[in-house]
């Protein structure tokens, strides 16, 4: 082998090392994670670390889904994600069309409202929506956490939506009209068929996005058997000063494999929803 | 009679037609108007509510009440007076800056190395990011605590076994600096996916026979990355950056769950923590509002860059 032709392979393998090592430094908290959730007591506490349960024990997730509230506020985030992206996705479907597909005055506003609502700080609102909803006796009731939700779901659906629509060609639609079809049968024939996988993964983000929500559902929801699993688990600690660490990861372990599994597989097709249009042209 | 008929028809046809037209015309209102309804409601009540509030006496008391006192502009005036704003503020964007810099820095090398490994390491870093990625937040605060605990967190053994000094029962949570500084690592550490993958797709579009000619020109790869790559991924890296601005400067759980309630004073709060102790727990809704109406507006401030590029997209595309 030439010189050079070492020397390149040399550099390759350095820049291999170097990836490793960043793969190891960026996943080693979910390793550890998950590490710790089945390690026996002794293991976690000792002044040595264990890096491998090998003798792994279930009792830490038996502990953390036997604690209380646990099944109530799964329940709490179930209900709440499912019902905000239900009703989130069928309006933001319209809205998407109505973007993707017609030319109307004051499109450019409800754009600019579209993104703009994204951008807003959730603590910013924080104030208004508890006192409005207090008002409303809404406060401590998932129907108000529901529909502070849609408000930020909404908009993020819409304008991924739209983005699918555009990857399907207006030919499709003009032809099926000229054949004499109706609106109507083209959007169930043609246009419902092919954004099906746009729904599923734009249903599947905006159920992330919802599941994760903490400061909302901080704020609005007191009573511990109304929150949803993310305050849940932010409240795992309380004040003790004797940390269950086992259950602590293992109970993060269960938040986080539902939202885990869903987004390992949308990924792909939505990653780039906020900075769609600059990536791929 | 035939002409009488004709015209009738031409009519009706004519009708027809203005008909076809306006429904056309009416079509995207129709398919807008429930998201503006429900947006409408939900958004632009409260916002009118944030702006009453903010002239208005308004704690618990009021809110039983369901009435505030008007004090006029008097919660700003409480607000702007207060030193503790402006020094949460100065921090704040401090804490930005830094907080970005480094995402898009290491996200931006993250990107090429990437480009660079073999396909088996580009293969398993890039499963580790989107791993990583899809790491809930509150989950990603607990482990971080856990690993970072004085008594035997991983972080205090790691850092000693490394010989990096003696780390044994450190306490992170001792001084403002360590705990922002955590909070960073954190942050940091759960955008750099994002950020990485997204310059990634970025770099597929930097035309490799222009790289290769300029390799052969001689130019040294870091002369090829300011002249070549970096034009290129100008608009991303854009849009990156002032999404992690508006991010970074608005953000709320890491720190307020990492640092924790308890360890949570006026020396070190960020935005949406100020606002959060002083009008929500305090229940100032008032002076809360006060502080919210100027938080929205310095990120509207910031995201005016974002927004009009992004409606930009929006209207190209038509």
């Amino acid at each position: 082998m030439s010189a050079r032709g070492r020397r390149r392979r040399a550099r390759q393998a350095g820049w291999n090392a170097v990836g490793l090592a960043v793969f190891v430094v960026m996943v080693f908290p979910v390793f550890w994670m998950i590490s710790t959730a089945f390690k026996s007591n002794d293991q976690i506490v000792g002044l040595n670390p264990t890096w491998f349960p090998l003798h792994p024990t279930l009792s830490h997730f038996r502990e953390a889904i036997n604690k209380p509230f646990f099944w109530e506020d799964v329940k709490n985030s179930l209900i709440v994600v499912s019902v905000t992206v239900a009703i989130s996705i069928v309006l933001a479907f319209l809205a998407a069309i109505a973007l993707a597909r017609y030319k109307f005055g004051g499109r450019k506003l409800f754009v600019v409202l579209v993104i703009g609502i994204q951008m807003l700080p959730q603590a910013g609102l924080i104030i208004p929506l508890y006192v409005v909803l207090a008002r409303y006796h809404q406060v401590n009731a998932l129907s108000g956490l529901i529909v502070t939700y849609m408000t930020f779901v909404l908009p993020f659906c819409v304008w991924t939506l739209r983005g699918f629509l555009l990857g399907i060609p207006k030919e499709l639609e003009e032809s099926a009209m000229v054949d004499g079809s109706t609106r109507l049968g083209v959007f169930l024939k043609i246009l419902l068929p092919l954004m099906g996988p746009g729904l599923v993964a734009t249903s599947v983000f905006a159920f992330i996005t919802t599941w994760n929500e903490y400061i909302f559902a901080r704020v609005l929801l007191n009573d511990q058997s109304k929150q949803t699993v993310t305050v849940w688990l932010s409240y795992f600690l309380g004040s003790s000063r004797h940390t269950d660490w086992g259950a602590l990861m293992a109970a993060s372990t269960l938040t986080a494999i539902p939202v885990v599994v869903f987004f390992l597989l949308v990924q792909r097709r939505i990653a780039f929803g906020l900075t769609a249009g600059a990536v791929k042209g | 009679m035939a002409a009488a008929a004709e015209t009738t028809l031409h009519r009706s046809r004519r009708r027809r037609r203005f008909r076809d037209r306006a429904f056309r015309a009416s079509t995207p209102y129709a398919l807008i108007a429930p998201v503006v309804a429900v947006i409408g409601v939900i958004l632009a009540y409260p916002l009118y509510w944030l702006v009453k509030l903010s002239t208005e006496k308004y704690g618990l008391f009021e809110l039983i009440q369901h009435k505030g006192v008007s004090v006029g502009l008097r919660n700003f005036s409480s607000v702007l007076h207060d030193s503790v704003f402006w020094r949460t503020l100065l921090r704040t964007v401090v804490f930005t800056a830094v907080n970005v810099t480094l995402t898009i820095v290491l996200g931006m090398l993250i990107a090429l190395l990437l480009a660079r490994v073999s396909t088996y390491v580009r293969v398993l870093l890039s499963s580790g990011l989107v791993l990583v990625w899809s790491m809930p937040v509150v989950v990603a605060v607990q482990v971080f605590y856990w690993m970072t605990n004085f008594e035997n967190g991983v972080v205090n053994y790691a850092l000693t076994q490394l010989h990096l000094g003696d780390f044994f029962h450190h306490d992170w949570y001792a001084s403002t600096f360590s705990q922002l500084s955590l909070v960073t690592v954190l942050i940091v550490w759960g955008a750099l996916p994002f950020v990485a993958i997204t310059l990634y797709a970025g770099l597929a579009q930097v035309p490799r026979d222009l790289v290769e000619a300029a390799e052969v020109d001689g130019a040294r790869p870091w002369r090829v990355f300011l002249d070549i790559t970096l034009p290129i991924l100008r608009p991303i890296l854009l849009i990156l950056t002032s999404l992690s601005i508006i991010w970074d400067f608005g953000v709320f759980t890491q720190p307020y769950l990492l640092i924790g309630q308890s360890k949570i004073t006026s020396g070190n709060y960020l935005m949406s923590i100020y606002l959060f102790e002083e009008g929500y727990f305090k229940s100032d809704f008032g002076r809360g509002a006060a502080i919210s109406i100027l938080m929205l507006l310095i990120v509207a401030v910031l995201s005016v860059a974002y927004v009009r590029k992004m409606v930009r997209i929006g209207e190209a595309a038509l």
